[in-house]
């Protein structure tokens, strides 16, 4: 995964809340048997109506993307996280996320800014002129020509997998021994559990 | 030392931390692992190029679901019907071959086992009480119905479980809703979940895991319990739970994954211990008057765009928050609504019983209950039924239900995931309607342009037999 630690550019002012994964990417593209070229299908529906705001030369090149609560709300298809990067997005800033769509995005490279509902509102003016706005992870702000500063939060450890583009299986897989001793002792107590599909 | 009371989540929690990182992060073991096949190809082809095998092929279960055309699947001579999508055949493929490559249990799609994950999960007795289940798929909160901690992960996930058995995760927030009292008659498990979606808003459970507590869901099947707890994810929550209890055992006991013999008894014993305890703190609590609860149904573009079938498509003006005057005229003119129009008045071109929601046996009793003696509208011109699994279809048509719904003029299918999502060739057309048993109304889920209105199985039926959205109650 390629580390993330700052990005500035062009943001696209989507705004809407509520925005689903079924928006994001609809079914038809989740046919796919790569992770490659879903920013074609991205936002097909809305990218349908003329002056629509995603193709609006305005904001091509964008690197950020700013909507509503609730962003990547329904289901949990990393296909949006893949389509939204193969877009060119690096940040997406909203007031809230659905949870498994931030944790899809962390683990491609993506970074969730949650920032308040007036401060979101005031980056949407600013994305609308079409300014640079610029995010820190390293210091968890966001920035704009206008000297607006946003300070935001991020988990530690999705912060350090962001900035050191750290691969999460790899991690895990050197705590087997742990998780050896997890299952042993499951095996010894609750055999049943380990059973799985070898019990029928 | 006493233990400070807990949770059931919090209680399924901790036995599953295997250990917690300086950073409050925990590494937490997976017990259960549904694959399908669109989420999986690409965390198998990770697992691949890395040269990673699957650390406990046992604790996963593969079922194609979401592709699978809902047409014979063997023609008269009893040889597989090839399918002529091309990139759904190349997906079902790859699970086809993936599965057995990585040691893993897998379900063709011409057993009579095959069915959506979150109905097969709980039919084998895999999905067990106080396990951690999860699957590439939000709807796995489903089996959060049997007492099990269960979500749905992305398929970088997917993979990190194949790989280690484990996730690493942050804890949500307990929250519990309440629901008092009882529904009355007529009214569905999925007439309250979507009530409750209506009520607290599909970010409502954000960042949180729901319980349901009450009487009402104790009096509940399982299979009305994981109607409930499916829908979960709708309100924003990651899983929805309902403490296991003796309706549960008696469901889960003889399946064939199920523990036999001394460990059922000790599994038993154990799954009791699985309640809140007196005193747990909840992070938000709701509380939920059941008497007030109506038959529902959905006016919008989200879940939680709920009303009572007797209501009125609302003004978007009469919302308070200003996005949702938006959101709502925009779902409006994506619905092709009238503000004020009743509900009943609205048409209905086509009716979808199916879905990871409703398409156990109960939900087909409920629809063909309805449908018995009755006739489709003539302008509803498609109704389908899609059966959750194989075991489910030969249930019904045991009990002659195939007859009652093909009698009134519905479409009697093999089962998948069907038209809840239009990945395989069932879709609603673009700008008509549907009166439909699955769990989202988005924009273009059932098809580009489609229009869902989301239903009970009975009030699916009822919008079948006259024509528009109508309240079973009359019709019973």
């Amino acid at each position: 995964m390629e580390p993330l630690t700052r990005v500035e550019g062009r943001a696209i002012p989507l705004g809407l809340k509520n925005v689903d994964t079924d928006i994001i990417i609809p079914a038809k593209w989740l046919k796919t048997i790569s992770r490659e070229g879903l920013g074609r299908g991205a936002f097909e529906a809305l990218r349908a109506e003329p002056g629509n705001v995603i193709d609006d030369p305005a904001y091509a090149g964008a690197t950020l993307l700013i909507a509503g609560d609730n962003f990547g709300c329904g289901s949990s298809r990393e296909h949006a996280a893949w389509a939204l990067g193969d877009m060119g997005i690096r940040v997406v800033i909203a007031p809230s996320f659905s949870d498994i769509f931030s944790g899809n995005a962390v683990k491609n490279g993506i970074l969730p800014v949650v920032l308040p509902q007036e401060a979101v509102d005031r980056l949407l003016d600013i994305a609308r002129e079409g300014l640079a706005i610029s995010v820190d992870l390293e210091a968890q702000t966001v920035t704009t020509p206008y000297q607006d500063r946003f300070t935001f939060t991020l988990d530690p450890f999705r912060r350090d997998c962001l900035l050191n583009g750290l691969d999460e299986v790899g991690l895990t897989m050197a705590r087997g021994e742990a998780i050896g001793g997890f299952e042993a002792s499951r095996t010894a107590a609750q055999p049943w559990l380990m059973r799985g599909t070898a019990a029928a | 030392m006493a233990s400070r009371p807990r949770t059931l989540y919090e209680k399924i929690w901790d036995a599953h931390v295997v250990e917690t990182r300086d950073d409050g992060t925990a590494l937490i073991y997976i017990d259960r692992h549904l694959v399908h096949e669109v989420t999986s190809p690409q965390a198998f082809e990770a697992l691949r190029i890395a040269g990673r095998g699957v650390r406990r092929p046992e604790l996963t279960l593969a079922v194609p679901d979401h592709n699978l055309p809902t047409t014979a699947r063997v023609d008269a001579a009893g040889k597989p019907v090839p399918i002529a999508d091309v990139e759904s055949a190349a997906q079902l493929a790859a699970l086809e071959v993936n599965a057995p490559a990585f040691g893993i249990r897998y379900i063709p799609a011409t057993a009579k086992e095959q069915g959506i994950v979150h109905v097969v999960g709980p039919e084998q007795g895999f999905s067990l009480p106080g396990t951690t289940i999860v699957c590439g798929d939000s709807h796995t909160a489903c089996h959060g119905g049997l007492g099990a901690l269960a979500f749905g992960i992305g398929t970088s996930e997917v993979e990190h479980v194949l790989a280690t058995q484990t996730l690493l995760l942050q804890q949500s927030k307990p929250m519990e809703v309440r629901v008092e009292g009882d529904l009355g008659p007529g009214v569905s498990a999925k007439d309250l979940i979507l009530h409750i979606i209506g009520t607290i808003g599909a970010a409502g459970g954000s960042g949180y895991v729901i319980e349901y507590r009450g009487r009402v869901f104790e009096r509940m099947t399982i299979e009305e319990r994981l109607t409930v707890c499916n829908m979960s994810i709708e309100a924003g929550a990651r899983a929805g739970l309902i403490a296991p209890d003796d309706v549960t055992f008696a469901y889960l006991k003889g399946r064939p994954m199920a523990p036999k013999g001394a460990e059922w008894d000790a599994a038993v014993a154990y799954w009791r211990s699985l309640h809140s305890d007196e005193g747990a703190v909840f992070a938000k609590s709701v509380t939920i008057d059941a008497t007030t609860v109506e038959p529902s149904v959905t006016w919008g573009t989200s879940p939680e765009d709920v009303v009572a079938i007797g209501g009125r498509v609302p003004f978007p003006e009469d919302f308070a928050d200003e996005s949702k005057r938006v959101a709502a005229q925009k779902s409006l003119d994506y619905m092709g609504l009238v503000p004020g129009t009743p509900m009943t008045e609205v048409p209905i071109e086509n009716v979808f019983i199916g879905s990871c929601t409703n398409s156990r046996i109960e939900d087909l009793r409920a629809a063909a209950a309805i449908l018995k003696g009755r006739r489709k509208a003539d302008n509803v011109r498609w109704a389908i039924v899609v059966p959750g699994s194989g075991l489910v279809k030969a249930q019904a048509e045991e009990e002659g239900l195939d007859r009652v719904f093909i009698d009134a003029g519905f479409e009697w299918r093999e089962p998948g995931c069907s038209a809840c999502l239009g990945m395989n060739p069932d879709k609603v057309p673009p700008g008509e309607r549907c009166a439909s048993t699955s769990n989202r109304n988005f924009v273009g889920r059932q098809g580009p342009g489609a229009r869902t209105h989301l239903v009970s199985p009975a009030m699916a039926a009822a919008a079948a037999v006259t024509g528009r959205l109508a309240d079973v109650r009359a019709l019973v």
